[in-house]
């Protein structure tokens, strides 16, 4: 499809979409949002370019195959859980670190955002990788 | 309003159930999302129904100040939506395969697994495959 | 079979073959050191395996354990020598190896358990490792229906034992033997008895292939011959001799468990000597001799008396150790000439001496010919037979005595016959076998002398623990080879005088039967695949029948009994008035209109005939749901809903560009009978719903996950900590799901639009 209004609004668009398809993931454990929305935004962004453009220019834009987006997100997600192991908790038990404590703020990092990480990564390009493939074959 | 989302549910319901017992399978795959709109609705609903209460805890306090929506149907739905979308993807791309392989979109014409009279089972004896005729299946006449 | 495969050059096996030898080598060592501690008191040690459900990985060492050890790790260490030489030049000999040390793990696990789920466990593996080896040549199509025959056959029995197990554990309280074995009286007199037993013995009697499940070990032969040595004659076929032996302290001493043993290992016995006299290849006259010994051991442990245990038990010992050594010997013939058949061998003690001198002790000891232990077996089966009161005195001495006399017979024919008289032309040009095959056959031979010369020590440490063990009381066994001029002895003489004659009449015996065997109609091979096409045939039938290929038919009948059930379940528990209060009077206009929305969306779906009003339908039905969820506070999901619809309508849409268009809406394509499936679903539905809500509401889990999320996984909404934390193990699978769906989709529209383009363009 080429339209001048599309590939234009779509640049704009698909940055923002995909900047806020982050944010929704890191924001996800306090407010609405996480890692299964933040895929599916990211995953919109991309289908939106695709529609503009094509297959072939998404792919480029995204340089690496979204099937081994999705495959290393299941590993990634997996692996937050073997943290646990070490500590002597069972599998997928949550791990904190508060960093930076001043007062009551701090950065807290987690193998529960590592497994919203993963979740996110999957979603996103077990999607693409789906629409991809019905875009590229059809 | 509980009263009323059951009806909902149940039109839902009956609307993806005719449409799956359609012969043509792009039907089925209608029904097939009407269907798991209908399961999720019926999921969420059966964890009663709160509005205007969000299952989020306010800044500063360590647990929700009131009554807030039930979050366990929530995160099953949410999966399950997902999930769904996962199934009815796969299911388009098997309906699509199976057209361009077979050409039809009627399911009482894909035939290639099951035969409609059967007379293509395999009838060979168990584990040997089809009955071969030079091969004796017995011990005896085999000799040992 | 010997030589028709390529070679691979290795020196005994290589180290497949060194590991193969050393294990059972050290294991033997390890047991006998063991023996005499045993001999003075069973032990038991063990650890938890699945302590919910009572099953443990616990060892019961006793007589009858050690003495099954011993047999397994001496013969094996035997077999797998002999193995090295024998086929360790065979491209497949580590896959052999592995086979192999497999069943000897599954054998010595299953005579070691004192668990009976354990034992269950072991027992498989020696089923699967037994179909495996005799699968081993699986080039052939003779080898596989063997090996399937003899799996099917013992794991039927095997299920239907571990049946008798659960029985037998929720009667007893407990899955260890070591404490059940004590608890006989009770378990005699249980109404369930009769059960526990009846499946026990399937399993005993498949495994041990009594009559009528005996047909499978002739056909299990065409194995490699040291796997016929080992599994089908000296070491797992008495499986269930042992099962039968082991539970005899508590499943024994009734009248069914003597009549059915006895009535089952008689025939069995004469049967099979029967039927080895009609074999003319010397490794099919072995495996009947197998039978018979299986149906003697079985006659004398269901004839239950001290004596008839300790007789039992001799000849368990007497009978592996020559069987083993003739079976190794007809290999090594078999390797040196050829062939396997009685009729051509014969003179074969001028080039091979030492075989010859394995096979007279072995056949000997067979015969029951003193000085030989097989003669103490014999004495003491006439001695225990004798001893039983009234019919059951008779039976047994009779079958003892008319199995002895064919075992004497064929001891003849299979080792008197090939070595005497003038040498015959074989395929191959006979030589002595190699050292590593003499071995085993030699020494197996030379202790059947040795323990025949020095009774004691066998009855001291082998043949009185195991009897202790099985007969469940301690008694003294004695042992001798000379007992003074008595019944026994008699009998003694008149089967060596009733075997010799048999001996050199027996090729006419052996044509007689073959003539009677091809007018006969029984053929139990032959019903086994009769059975199997019964079987097959019924699969189809009524494959046919439920899954005729229609998918409109599944789906009816699915959603069918699904009203159905749910349905009688509202009639019959008069749920119907449930609900009836659930107000409608709160209920906002936009919601009315939300509800309305989806209906009319999903009714203008199953209406229209043109895809895309279809698709904007399946939107609007999609977005009014996720209003729904705005309302009723669940904005994650919502969003989620949002983006997915958004994804669903993009990908119809893409997919329907290359299907045909709907069938254009008739008369003919309203289904009145689907619509009342469909609307009695919907009300169903609809009904569980409003009950659903009229019930009792159990929100303890939710409070929970409200108390915790905060101060325990430092998450402010409850719904992502619920998926990332409280449930990570869920999402972790349904992350995975969605990836395996992408993958399969992915590789399902791979190459499946080129062939449809060339089409086009042709």
């Amino acid at each position: 499809m080429q339209s001048l209004i599309l590939t234009t609004a779509t640049r704009l668009l698909v940055a923002l979409l995909l900047v806020f398809s982050i944010y929704a993931l890191l924001r996800g454990h306090n407010l609405p949002g996480g890692g299964f929305i933040g895929g599916l935004i990211g995953a919109t962004a991309f289908i939106l370019y695709t529609i503009a453009t094509s297959v072939r220019e998404a792919r480029t834009a995204l340089r690496v195959d979204p099937a081994n987006v999705a495959m290393l997100g299941v590993g990634v997600a997996g692996l937050s859980g073997l943290v646990a192991g070490f500590v002597g908790q069972p599998f997928f038990t949550g791990q904190w670190l508060f960093l930076f404590r001043n007062g009551d703020s701090y950065l807290p990092l987690s193998t529960v955002l590592v497994f919203d990480i993963g979740v996110y990564m999957a979603v996103f390009g077990g999607i693409l990788t789906l629409v991809f493939a019905l875009e590229q074959e059809i | 309003m509980e009263l009323l989302l059951a009806i909902t549910i149940g039109v839902l319901v009956a609307t993806s159930v005719y449409l799956m017992l359609d012969r043509n399978v792009l039907r089925f795959l209608f029904g097939l999302v009407l269907l798991s709109n209908a399961v999720n609705l019926l999921i969420f609903g059966a964890g009663r129904l709160t509005a205007g209460a969000p299952p989020l805890i306010d800044a500063g306090a360590y647990a929700p100040a009131s009554v807030v929506a039930n979050a366990l149907p929530q995160a099953l739905v949410l999966t399950a939506i997902v999930i769904g979308f996962g199934l009815l993807a796969f299911a388009l791309a098997l309906v699509y395969r199976t057209y361009m392989t077979l050409g039809t979109v009627n399911s009482d014409e894909m035939r290639v697994a099951e035969p409609m009279d059967g007379q293509d089972l395999d009838t060979g004896r168990l584990g040997l495959g089809k009955p071969d005729p030079a091969q004796p299946a017995s011990g005896r006449e085999a000799g040992i | 079979m010997a030589d028709d495969y390529p070679k691979v050059d290795r020196v005994m096996g290589g180290p497949s073959g060194w590991i193969s030898i050393g294990f059972p080598a050290v294991l033997f060592l390890y047991f006998l050191g063991l023996l005499p501690q045993i001999a003075q008191a069973p032990q038991v040690h063990g650890i938890d395996w699945v302590p919910s459900l009572g099953i443990r990985l616990s060892v019961l060492l006793d007589g009858l354990s050690m003495t099954f050890a011993l047999l397994i790790t001496g013969i094996g260490t035997a077999v797998t020598l002999y193995s090295a030489r024998y086929l360790g030049q065979h491209p497949d000999y580590p896959r052999f190896v592995c086979y192999l040390l497999m069943f000897m793990v599954g054998m010595l696990g299953l005579v070691l358990s004192d668990n009976l789920i354990a034992l269950f466990v072991f027992w498989e593996i020696t089923t699967i490792a037994s179909y495996l080896l005799i699968g081993f040549n699986a080039d052939s199509a003779k080898s596989r229906r063997s090996a399937l025959q003899a799996l099917l056959v013992t794991g039927t029995g095997g299920l239907a034992m571990l049946g008798g197990m659960i029985i037998l554990g929720t009667v007893a309280g407990t899955f260890e033997l070591s404490q059940i074995l004590t608890m006989g009286d009770m378990i005699r007199t249980h109404p369930w008895y009769m059960g526990i037993l009846l499946l026990f013995l399937a399993g005993a009697f498949t495994k041990s292939a009594q009559v009528p499940f005996h047909f499978w070990l002739p056909n299990a032969m065409a194995a490699p011959t040291p796997v016929s040595a080992y599994l089908h004659s000296a070491t797992m076929v008495k499986a269930g001799v042992f099962l039968m032996a082991r539970m005899n302290p508590s499943l024994g001493g009734t009248d069914a468990w003597f009549w059915i043993l006895t009535l089952f290992g008689g025939v069995t016995a004469v049967f099979a000597s029967v039927m080895a006299m009609r074999q003319t290849d010397i490794k099919q006259v072995l495996a009947y001799t197998t039978l018979m010994a299986l149906g003697t051991l079985t006659m004398f442990i269901g004839a239950g008396t001290h004596y008839a245990i300790m007789a039992g038990m001799t000849f368990l010992v007497v009978h592996s150790l020559y069987k083993a050594a003739l079976f190794l010997m007809i290999g090594i013939v078999d390797h040196a000439t050829g062939t396997r058949e009685a009729t051509v061998l014969g003179g074969l003690s001028k080039v091979m001496p030492l075989t010859g001198l394995a096979a007279a002790l072995a056949a000997l000891s067979m015969a029951g010919v003193p000085p030989m232990v097989g003669f103490i077996g014999k004495e003491f089966m006439y001695k225990a037979g004798l001893g039983l009161g009234g019919l059951g005195a008779f039976w047994v001495t009779v079958m003892a005595f008319a199995a002895s006399v064919m075992m004497f017979a064929v001891g003849g024919i299979v080792a008197l016959k090939p070595f005497r008289g003038n040498l015959r032309p074989t395929p191959h040009a006979p030589h002595e076998g190699p050292w590593p095959m003499l071995a085993g056959p030699l020494v197996l031979g030379a202790l059947s002398l040795m323990f025949g010369l020095l009774p004691g020590v066998l009855g001291h440490y082998l043949v009185g623990p195991a009897t202790h063990a099985v007969y469940g009381e301690v008694r003294t066994v004695h042992l001798y080879l000379w007992g003074g001029f008595n019944t026994a002895l008699l009998l003694s003489l008149l089967t060596f005088v009733a075997g010799w004659l048999i001996y050199r009449r027996h090729e006419a015996i052996r044509a007689r039967l073959a003539a009677f065997e091809a007018r006969s109609p029984i053929d139990f091979d032959a019903g086994w695949d009769r059975l199997l096409e019964g079987f097959k045939g019924f699969a189809a039938w009524q494959a046919a029948l439920i899954q005729n290929g229609s998918l409109q038919r599944y789906m009816a009948v699915t959603f069918t009994t699904f009203v159905a059930l749910v349905g009688a379940t509202y009639v019959l528990r008069g749920a119907f008035t449930a609900g009836v209060s659930l107000s409608t009077e709160s209920v906002h206009p936009i919601q009315w209109t939300v509800l309305a929305l989806i209906c009319a969306g999903s009714l203008l779906v199953v209406w229209t005939h043109s895809r895309m009003t279809a698709v904007a339908a399946m939107g609007v039905v999609g977005i009014g749901v996720a209003l729904i969820f705005i309302m009723f506070s669940a904005p994650d999901v919502a969003i989620t809903q949002l983006l997915v619809e958004v994804l669903v309508v993009v990908l119809v849409s893409l997919v329907m560009l290359r299907l045909p268009y709907l069938p254009r809406r008739s008369r003919a394509s309203w289904r009145p009978g689907h619509a009342l499936i469909a609307a009695g679903t919907g009300l169903v539905t609809t009904f569980l719903m409003i009950s659903v809500l009229a019930g009792d509401f159990d929100r303890r889990l939710t409070t929970y996950f409200e108390a915790t999320s905060y101060p325990e996984a430092h998450g402010r909404n409850i719904v992502n900590v619920i998926l990332v934390d409280f449930r990570t193990l869920d999402t972790f699978g349904e992350i995975a799901v969605v990836v395996m769906a992408a993958i399969a989709a992915f590789a399902l529209l791979r190459g499946a639009a080129p062939a449809k383009r060339d089409t086009e363009e042709m």
